[in-house]
């Protein structure tokens, strides 16, 4: 699925191809966003995810490349065209958000209204604060602001200008965890209400999974791997991405249960638990190394595939359960196992001394165990198993219902 | 802790306080001695003097305009310095901040060989009558060549220490590079530059081998408050205790400013 179909350009759509030589690697990529679709880079630091945001909002020149947007032409290199960055109408939100240290809020906000008449300036500004929760804090100066505050002066300052393209570096990773949640939900609104191309930039997949509609995987310069999240977690196409990766990611719709816990409807079918509070449209993620794998009556014996959960995983007939790592073999750890799916082998890729089991149940999702423990089970392609992992392991992260937490 | 290490530990402590007071009371003295030697009467007097007041007039002008000229030229000078990197860059900056350690006398014979009615650029302009030597221009070319390097050297670590990120916001909100600077990049850097001007300032305000041989002493067209001083001491010495209060005055007076000012400046600010 890498580039394959040519994406029917909307005129609003962003296109960009660059070659640019950076330091110690060579960024080599083409990438077409559509208007209301989001890509999310993701790579580790270095990998020229952040150089591409610099292109395409002009603040460096590729060697080569072409940088096209709503309809007008960005860069063309072999022609000469390269619009400098003040003429281009992006915005762009900022890895510690960069707000201006010597003006206020509302200032921040109006530095880039200067097409609008000046004695409106102040009121614009102060309604998209507001919009996003901080009109209060429109005098205040950025060192008397949190992080969380910053975040959203930042979002309102890049927005303001109703900008044809949406630059966004990561835009979580300087928020605490707390703050996280509800940023992120904003980010997710920000991104549906502007019809507009979006480019994210992020080391953190489970970041990318909730707000992108498409994710690249960029790896020293290039981009190794492209599709929807779910997809790249499920079959990751090379081990660095799935070392990337990281996480499981599923879709589906959370709604409060009994003891505090949150029961997840996954689309395509089957019931999680979480600890995790959680309602309306939502992402669940899981570490792959969470889930253990349990063999289904006939090819292992014992295991009992429940869907509702419960704690009806049991693992001791056979020595069927496999886990990773210490305390992951045993039953006592599966018992505690609240999530079980049933699901079918689709791919197995080995991943230094671990083995990566792609597994589809409605939705595809990925499990790794020791490569000692496919043999046990007598994995391979096409066999049925069962995927469990703890309700304390599921992590429920809002796509974007402002209802949540 | 052995009553040994406490003693010598407290031996160390009451070593440095020593030190710092040796420090503040040599470095203090002279200044308070002006203030104790002359009477508030014949501190008076000596301002009343018309060549005292002409001296310190011609000061205030002749720093004044230094200084504007050096603002003007050196802001978007230290700028560039500080922002781009370019072959001979490190060449330059040695070149420009060479007249601070130049003896002033060696400054002196400098500009009388580079713009002196025999000099390079100084023939050229004899020609056009602009000829500077001894004469008020004179004056502030020699406060602009020792003072112009303080100023540099602060305003370029004021500019290098404003985050690139806000100038590339700034132009991704719509502002050009010149816009960005005058928005952005001087805004932010301001307490570094007072910071510089006050030095540039003082250091001008107080010239005086560099003018003297330069432009001479000549009452109400080059002899600037130093040189009024150094020409009363023999003859006047109250009088020159007067000049020197004032002096005093001003210098601390900018130099509190400073400090003020810089306190709520963003970067490169005086810090305390």
């Amino acid at each position: 699925m890498t580039g394959a179909t040519p994406v029917d350009q909307d005129d609003r759509g962003l296109s960009v191809t660059a070659r640019h030589r950076l330091r110690d690697v060579a960024l080599d990529v083409a990438l077409d966003v559509a208007p209301g679709a989001c890509l999310a880079l993701v790579g580790p630091s270095g990998a020229g995810k952040s150089t591409v945001l610099r292109i395409v909002a002009g603040l460096l020149r590729p060697d080569e490349g072409v940088v096209r947007c709503a309809g007008e032409t960005w860069v063309a290199r072999d022609r000469g065209v390269a619009v400098p960055p003040e003429a281009r109408s992006c915005g762009y939100l900022f890895q510690d958000h960069a707000l201006f240290p010597h003006l206020s809020a509302w200032r921040n906000v109006a530095y880039g209204l200067r097409d609008v008449p000046r004695r409106e300036r102040r009121d614009l500004a102060i309604t998209t604060l507001e919009r996003f929760g901080v009109g209060r804090l429109a005098d205040a100066h950025p060192d008397r602001l949190s992080g969380g505050e910053r975040q959203r002066v930042a979002l309102a300052r890049a927005v303001v200008r109703r900008p044809r393209v949406l630059l966004l570096d990561e835009p979580l990773s300087a928020l605490d965890a707390t703050t996280r949640g509800r940023a992120t939900r904003e980010l997710a609104d920000v991104l549906r209400e502007h019809d507009v191309p979006a480019l994210l930039v992020t080391h953190d997949f489970v970041e990318a999974a909730t707000l992108a509609t498409t994710v690249a995987i960029i790896d020293r310069g290039r981009i190794v791997q492209r599709g929807a999240a779910t997809a790249i977690a499920a079959s990751p196409a090379t081990a660095f991405i799935a070392e990337m990766s990281g996480a499981v990611v599923l879709t589906g719709t959370a709604a409060p249960a009994d003891h505090g816990l949150t029961r997840i409807d996954l689309d395509g079918g089957g019931v999680l638990l979480s600890t995790d509070a959680g309602r309306g449209p939502v992402a669940v993620s899981v570490h792959p190394w969470e889930i253990t794998l349990h063999a289904v009556d006939g090819s292992g014996g014992g295991g009992v595939a429940g869907v509702e959960g419960g704690p009806g995983v049991e693992g001791r007939s056979g020595g069927s359960v496999v886990g990773d790592g210490p305390g992951g073999g045993g039953g006592p750890a599966a018992g505690s196992a609240r999530n079980a799916l049933p699901a079918t082998v689709t791919s197995l890729t080995t991943v230094g001394n671990r083995m990566r089991v792609g597994l589809l149940a409605g939705q595809p999702l990925t499990a790794e165990v020791t490569v000692d423990a496919v043999g046990r089970l007598g994995l391979a392609v096409g066999a049925p198993v069962t995927a469990a992992w703890k309700a304390s392991a599921t992590r429920v992260v809002s796509a974007g219902d402002p209802g949540v937490d | 802790m052995s009553a040994g290490a406490t003693a010598r530990r407290a031996a160390f402590v009451a070593a440095l306080v020593v030190a710092l007071t040796v420090v503040v009371a040599f470095l203090t003295f002279p200044v308070v001695a002006i203030f104790v030697r002359s009477s508030p009467g014949a501190l008076l007097d000596g301002l009343r003097d018309p060549s005292a007041q002409d001296a310190l007039r011609l000061s205030l002008v002749c720093t004044s305009i230094a200084a504007a000229i050096i603002v003007v030229v050196g802001t978007p000078a230290a700028w560039l310095l500080a922002t781009r990197r370019f072959r001979g860059r490190s060449v330059v900056i040695t070149l420009v901040e060479l007249p601070l350690v130049m003896p002033p006398a060696v400054a002196g014979i400098g500009l009388l060989a580079a713009f002196g009615p025999q000099g390079i650029v100084g023939r050229p302009l004899g020609d056009l009558g602009l000829q500077p030597v001894l004469t008020t221009a004179g004056v502030v070319t020699a406060l602009v060549f020792v003072a112009a390097p303080f100023y540099l050297r602060q305003a370029q670590a004021a500019f290098e220490a404003v985050d690139r990120r806000w100038l590339d916001a700034s132009r991704t909100l719509g502002a050009g590079e010149l816009r960005t600077w005058l928005r952005v990049a001087i805004p932010v850097a301001r307490g570094g530059l007072i910071t510089g001007l006050a030095l540039a300032w003082g250091r001008a305000l107080g010239e005086f081998g560099a003018t003297l041989m330069f432009a001479g002493s000549f009452r109400d067209i080059t002899q600037t408050a130093p040189l009024a001083i150094y020409e009363r001491f023999a003859t006047d010495f109250d009088g020159a205790l007067g000049l020197s209060a004032v002096l005093v005055s001003l210098s601390a007076a900018v130099l509190l400013t400073v400090r003020i000012v810089g306190r709520g400046a963003v970067v490169g600010g005086v810090r305390g």
